[in-house]
């Protein structure tokens, strides 16, 4: 059961307080109906699953509640580092 | 090929065993193929076989970045059924059903296949109305799934509990007996030596680094950690590492890679007589032929490719194979590990070919993939032999994420109300 | 006989003999004897049988890796628990052990013709054989295959022990109790850290236990640190697991070494989170590889230490050492020691140390240099062996009743490799010891590779004259895996460790190859002339030793495996003989039948009471959402097919949520309280996920919204009243609220009082009667309902459950999100078209309503079935077909959603998704079960009163 930092709470507390909710940065657009079939199944569907580095979203659902965003390494799953939501990439 | 029966093991064995040959010759990679088959696995491995067997393709390598077999064809719980709802799930998993009855054979290697029977568990009024769909449906397509009253359940499988006063009664079930189980090495192994056998090469520890594409796009060859090799037909079935391995011919696909566990118990003589699954309470089970309980655990909630899952994950898997059967509350845990699946948006997996020419993919079995086993291997074989998926995979393209046409049997049947 | 007990030593309590039975044979030990140590006192050898030749087995080991003394435990009724290591299993008063795997008796055991056999059983061979005839597999091969396997029975009562689970923290988790782990608690002690100890025995100690010289040191050192408050020491605990982030699952056995346990827990679960974890494991010995090494009698050395310095127990009255390191000297020199016969010393190495050849020739033992042991004669004890000088030469017996091993150490890397440490192979020792960490962890002690124990020789097989090939030399003992057979999974083409694990299963049995992994290792690199890190290293996999489910399921079991929600109503529809049914993690009354009513008949007596005066349901599982700010109409409008900017408060809309995708994910009828407050309703399976769809659309998609959203499922009971009394009934209970059809219309909600209690009263239907929903804080649920049972009673007021809703609803083609869609349906496929604002240039999953595959023609809609028979009544999720005659595979167009017999209308009513269906109207369609097939005609889905005249009154 890993750790996780949250940003809000400024904690280190065990993953059961938390939901996982997916890849990181992907911005519902502003209007999607400008968006053609392919961009739009991009943004529903295609997901980076990357071996290392991975920008994810994180929720203490049993904590403050809020979301955010965090970089974890695939492979050991260990984190880089949280950060709130709203935040640019890290 | 050393013909394996009962009179060449008593032959050998007079002969203290000294001169079985190799199963499969440890090859070294050649500078061309006619086809290439990246992922050792059982998927990869039976897409090697028929390619060789049934399309006259034999100038083909199976490249393993580990040993064959080592992935999720060896770390899985085996269960082999094909009572799916929508039409296209049960044509693609009983055409798999159809081929694992007689493997044995065709292989001449004993790969196990258990006809034990997959019961699944209804636990509420809502599991009823789906599992009744799921039969009448199967029913129409020609499978088998029948509806066994949770005394008729417990009759198949003695240490049920069916007490009205568990926490999740059992109402009834549904029960293929055509379902089973396989052993899951022996798949790969047995496949290895007969595709082997036909002239494939089987070249383990060889990861794909790289895959080159020519300047119409198509595919020209692989990059692998023991050199370049030439070859215009690519299938890719690399189950957990499918993304990275798009990645190098710059295809982003729907996937996700998540931990899956599961874990044994000591080995006890016969206690468990066919496979239960509950997908309510979120356990199933099966009794090896060695005698283990064979538990299969959730998926951890997110993506990693680390082959390690979390106690908890654990903790609520046996919580629910004791509710359960709460005989086995003294059974011990032996073993657990951990497998990468690989899921699409609609957990049907993706078999067919992909926008660039000569590349061929079968990932995103989610969970499910070992029963597939035989039937994934044909029609990847069939996809790149004739450049055209087979009716039976045609379902199964990239374009549904695009349009809409997904495939979506845990939607149809995980919905509350 | 062999094994005895010695007069004097030992840690056991010589004044506390304790009987105990092994086999129906009673026997005495004392207080501080494991099973293992009890038998040998008393002569016994023969402890179990092998898994695969069923080969007479007895001890190897004194500890936790020990493979064959394998035996079951009967504590009476439902605590029959097989596979435990006697080693580990500890005597008390009443103990009842028996051996397994064997038919009809240890001694006499049918299935050891697989031993005679053995030549046709080489790893692997299942793969070879049993193929034909195809229909013999199933019937015949296989279930022959499955009772010759296994170990121990199952259980087959239902275990009556309590399981208990904990969560603990501490700085410093230090795993094993031996020297080095106490000398690391000890330092520790002297801090403020808080330190947790660890040690699988019932005592702490170790190695040292069996050093009677540490003993003073020991009793000193465990002084020491029960004094120390900050420390915490839990024997018989098994840190089994090492887990991310230094979280380390440990169980503790808490009842099964007492006579007696009354109530208590038998295990307790410790999850363990710690700052830093130091590892002192120690280290195994490792067994020698040569033929006849499994006899019983034959056994590590440091086992045969322990039995004497520890248990005070000699495994033999003239003992023979086979060695390959110094460590099985010193061991053979403590029991000479101690009084046990030394036959002679067995060393394959040219030369040792000049000072163990000194204390050999003290002790007037025999020693021979350059020699192995080549044989081993008798079947159930050890006889004589038989030795050879390496080169072939020279060979004789020595007649012995015990055999040693000593093939020196492999250090117990098994939790450093859980957690994600690197191992490096140390040529010295011949073993893999720990490398880099991954966590804050370290190793101390043997298990970090500092073996203090001499010199030795690393040697996969001791050399023999004999045809390798011919002989059973075993290395993984429990599952008869032998060197031939790991140089035969060579010779068939399995490089990789893994293979060869996999084709032999070596290190596969319950010991997870503790005294098998490294032999098999160092044959296989012989095997494949590799140098062994070239071959890899299988992984180490919790759990270290088996662990119980009952354990790992702790406290979750029954009423508490998960929570079941009910409402403050629930305890009414119980007395009331409610029958209930499971929704999502709800407990939910389905009818409520009279005395000798079926189910049918309930319903149907429900259904015509709503319809004909007044019914009342518990609507208190519904999800409720209240959604707050200046932005909330803009939020929702976002959220929901539906337009909301419009709404007027004290109004209510349906609304219908789609996932991004475009497929329906839930419903509900909200209302707005106020231009800045709604009451949202959702499903009762929906609740969680609806708030936290919300949530993080608000959160991070549209964050400058100013809207604050808060659950509150539990904080309203809500009662639905319903039918066309409903208003009559209602009216004098209610202050403040005039309920006139005039003043408060269908779809509107007004606050007031009833009975005194603040209410949010709803003017909805789900049944398509004049209803009402009065939501009241939840405490009032039961009160409200019942004074409301007491004034309905004139009006014949009749309590319905999930049931009838069911057919009240689908008389008036409401839909059940989750019944009547399984998310693969869209707004349109439900011909909910209605309820998709038109005019809204964005909504959650309005793109995806415009891909090719949800605009194309012949999708699956949702209309309404009548079957031709009126009194058939389908079954839900039967399938429909255009062509009943076609063969199978049939196509199918469709199946039934929802199925009832309407009393109201006296006959069944249906829905179902149809392809094209909305465009097939009037059509008859076949819907074939077994020896039957139905015809039905598609209509319209509302089936009552399609005016709404019963409605708006």
């Amino acid at each position: 059961m890993i750790l996780i930092h949250c940003p809000y709470c400024d904690e280190k507390r065990a993953e059961i307080e938390f939901a996982y909710a997916g890849e990181a940065h992907i911005s519902r657009p502003v209007d999607p109906s400008t968006y053609g079939d392919e961009e739009w199944e991009r943004y529903l569907f295609i997901r980076a699953n990357p071996k290392g580095r991975h920008h994810e979203r994180w929720r203490h659902i049993h904590g403050c509640g809020r979301f955010f965003n965090a970089v974890r390494d695939t492979v050991t799953d260990k984190f880089e580092t949280t950060y709130k939501a709203g935040e640019p990439r890290k | 090929m050393t013909r394996f029966s009962a009179f060449s093991l008593f032959a050998k064995a007079l002969g203290g065993h000294k001169d079985w040959p190799e199963q499969w010759p440890d090859a070294a990679p050649k500078p061309a193929y006619d086809a290439i088959i990246v992922g050792g696995g059982g998927h990869g491995l039976g897409a090697a076989y028929y390619l060789a067997k049934k399309y006259g393709i034999t100038n083909v390598a199976v490249l393993e970045k580990g040993w064959i077999g080592g992935g999720n064809t060896g770390r899985n719980t085996t269960i082999i059924r094909s009572n799916y709802l929508y039409d296209e799930s049960a044509h693609l998993y009983d055409h798999a059903v159809k081929l694992w009855d007689g493997l044995s054979q065709e292989l001449n290697y004993n790969t196990m296949y258990s006809k034990r029977g997959v019961m699944m568990l209804a636990h509420n009024v809502h599991d009823i109305q789906s599992f009744k769909r799921h039969i009448h449906a199967n029913r129409l397509n020609g499978v088998d799934n029948e509806w066994l009253t949770p005394e008729e359940a417990r009759a198949y499988c003695p240490p049920l509990n069916i007490s009205p006063d568990a926490r999740y009664p059992v109402l009834g079930a549904a029960l293929q007996r055509r379902g089973g189980t396989a052993r899951h090495d022996t798949v790969a192994w047995g496949y290895a030596r007969a595709a082997a056998a036909l002239g494939v090469d089987i070249i383990q520890n060889c990861g794909v680094t790289g895959i080159r594409r020519g300047v119409d796009g198509a595919v020209e060859g692989v990059e692998t950690t023991r050199g370049y090799i030439s070859c215009k037909r690519v299938g890719v079935s690399a189950a957990g590492n499918s993304s990275v391995i798009m990645q190098m011919a710059g295809l982003d696909f729907p996937l996700e890679s998540y931990p899956l566990q599961a874990l044994v118990s000591e080995p006890v003589k016969p206690t468990f007589p066919c496979v239960v699954m509950s997908n309510t309470v979120h356990a199933y089970m099966s009794q090896s032929d060695k005698g283990e309980l064979v538990i299969g655990a959730g998926t951890d909630q997110y993506v990693s490719y680390s082959q390690r899952g979390a106690l908890h994950i654990v903790e609520h898997t046996l919580a629910a194979i004791c509710e359960i059967f709460p005989i086995y509350r003294r059974m011990r845990m032996l073993r657990t590990w951990g497998g990468i699946v690989d899921v699409t948006p609609d957990r049907s997996p993706i078999l067919g070919k992909t926008p660039v020419k000569g590349l061929y993919v079968n990932c995103g079995w989610g969970t499910g993939g070992f029963k597939a086993t035989p039937g994934a291997g044909d029609l990847l074989a069939y996809t790149m032999a004739k450049d055209e998926p087979h009716w039976i995979n045609a379902p199964y393209n990239l374009d549904r994420f695009r349009n809409g046409r997904l495939i979506d049997e845990a939607a149809a049947a995980a919905v509350a109300h | 006989m062999s094994g005895f007990r010695l007069p004097t030593g030992g840690r056991v309590d010589r004044s506390r003999p304790v009987r105990f039975s092994f086999d129906g044979v009673s026997y005495t030990g004392f207080a501080g004897d494991t099973l293992a140590s009890a038998l040998l006192a008393n002569g016994v050898m023969l402890f179990g049988r092998s898994f695969k030749y069923h080969r007479p087995r007895g001890l190897l080991a004194a500890g936790s890796e020990e493979p064959n003394a394998l035996v079951s435990v009967d504590r009476g009724p439902g605590r029959f628990t097989p596979n435990l290591r006697a080693t580990n299993v500890e005597v008390h008063e009443g103990l009842k052990a028996v051996s397994q795997n064997r038919w009809p008796s240890l001694k006499t055991d049918f299935g050891a013709i697989n031993d005679r056999l053995g030549m046709f059983f080489p790893a692997g061979f299942y793969n070879k054989t049993f193929m034909w005839p195809r229909s013999f597999w199933d019937k015949l091969y296989e279930p022959a295959i499955r009772k010759i396997a296994g170990l121990g029975d199952a259980p087959t009562e239902d275990d009556p022990d309590q399981y208990a689970a904990t969560h603990a923290h501490c700085d410093l988790l230090i795993i094993g109790a031996g020297p080095a782990g106490i000398d690391a608690a000890l330092e520790a002690a002297g801090t403020n850290r808080r330190v947790t100890v660890i040690d699988e025995q019932d005592e702490a100690g170790g190695s040292a236990l069996a050093d009677p010289s540490l003993w003073q040191w020991l009793e000193r050192s465990m002084k020491a640190l029960n004094d120390a408050p900050n420390v915490t020491i839990l024997t018989r605990t098994t840190a089994f697991g090492y887990y991310h982030d230094n979280f380390i699952g440990a169980v503790q056995r808490l009842t099964d070494h007492l006579p007696d346990d009354g109530d208590a827990p038998r295990e307790k679960l410790w999850r363990i989170r710690a700052g830093e974890v130091i590892l002192a494991q120690g280290a195994i010995e490792r067994p020698l590889v040569f033929a006849g090494n499994d006899t019983p009698g034959v056994m590590l050395s440091s086992a045969a230490k322990t039995f004497a310095n520890r248990y005070g127990v000699a495994v033999g009255k003239s003992v023979a050492l086979m060695a390959t390191h110094d460590s099985g000297w010193h061991d053979v020199f403590a029991l000479a020691k101690a009084g046990v016969g030394i036959a002679a010393i067995i060393d394959v190495r040219d030369t040792v140390d000049a000072d163990l050849l000194k204390q050999a020739a003290d002790l007037r033992i025999t020693v021979k240099l350059s020699h192995s042991v080549i044989g081993v004669s008798g079947r159930y004890g050890v006889k004589t062996i038989e030795i050879a000088h390496n080169d072939g030469t020279g060979i004789r017996s020595i007649a012995c009743d015990a055999l040693l091993m000593a093939g020196g150490w492999t250090p117990s890397v098994h939790l450093w490799s859980h957690s994600k440490g690197t191992l490096k192979w140390c040529d010295d020792i011949g073993a893999y010891v720990p490398d880099q960490p991954n966590e804050n962890v370290r190793c101390v002690g043997a298990c970090a590779g500092a073996c203090n124990f001499g010199q030795g020789a690393v040697i996969d097989v001791l050399p023999t004259p004999m045809d390798q090939s011919r002989i059973k030399a075993f290395v993984d003992f429990q599952n008869d895996v032998t060197a031939k057979d790991i140089k035969l999974a060579v010779r068939e083409g399995f490089r990789s460790i893994e293979h060869i694990k996999r084709y032999t299963t070596n290190g596969m049995a319950t010991d997870q190859g503790k005294t098998s992994n490294l032999n098999g290792l160092q044959i296989a690199s012989t095997a494949l002339a590799k140098p062994i890190t070239d071959i890899g290293l299988t992984t180490f996999r919790p759990p270290y030793t088996p662990q119980t489910f009952g354990a790992l399921a702790g406290h979750a079991k029954g009423a508490l495996f998960q929570a079941t929600r009910t409402t403050n109503i629930d305890s009414w529809a119980e007395e009331h003989s409610a029958v209930f049914e499971l929704v999502a993690q709800w407990r939910r009354a389905r009818y409520f039948p009279k005395a000798g009513e079926d189910m049918h008949a309930a319903v149907n007596r429900e259904c015509v009471a709503v319809r004909s005066s007044v019914g009342i349901f518990d609507a208190s599982t519904l999800g409720k959402i209240e959604v707050v700010g200046p932005d909330a109409a803009e939020f929702l409008n976002r959220m929901y097919t539906n337009p909301w900017k419009a709404l007027e408060p004290g109004r209510c809309r349906y609304g219908l949520l789609l996932k991004e995708d475009g497929f329906i994910t839930d419903d509900g009828v909200s209302a707005r309280l106020a231009p800045d407050r709604f009451h949202l309703t959702t499903t009762t399976g929906g609740a969680a996920r609806v708030l936290n769809m919300m949530e993080d659309y608000l959160q991070t998609e549209w964050p400058d919204l100013n809207v604050w959203l808060t659950s509150t499922t539990e904080q309203y009971a809500v009662i639905a009243l319903q039918g066309p009394n409903a208003r009559k009934l209602l009216e004098p209970l209610v202050e403040g609220i005039d309920l006139s059809a005039e003043a408060f219309p269908h779809m509107a909600i007004r606050e007031g009082a009833i009975c005194g209690i603040p209410t949010r009263l709803f003017r909805v239907s789900f049944t398509g009667e004049l209803g009402f929903e009065i939501n009241v804080p939840t405490a009032y649920g039961r009160a409200l309902w019942e004074r409301i049972m007491a004034e309905g009673d004139r009006y014949d007021i009749t309590p319905y459950g999930t049931e009838t809703m069911h057919v009240l609803r689908a008389e008036k083609g409401f839909i059940i999100v989750g019944q009547d869609t399984d998310g693969t349906v869209t707004p349109y496929d439900a011909s909910l078209d209605w309820a998709v604002g038109k005019k809204k240039l964005d909504f959650v999953g309005k793109r995806s309503l415009a891909r090719p595959d949800i605009v194309a023609a012949g999708r699956k809609q949702l209309v309404g079935l009548l079957t031709d028979d009126p009194n058939v009544v389908l079954e839900e999720g039967a399938q429909i077909v255009a062509d009943p005659n076609q063969p199978i595979p049939m196509k199918m167009i469709g199946h039934v959603t929802s199925s009832y017999w309407s009393a109201t209308l006296g006959r069944s009513i249906a829905m179902a998704l149809v392809a094209g269906g909305q465009d097939k109207m009037g059509e008859t369609l076949h819907i074939p079960m077994p020896g039957k097939t139905h015809t039905a005609k598609i209509s319209g889905m509302v089936f009552y009163d399609p005016q709404g005249a019963r409605l708006n009154v």
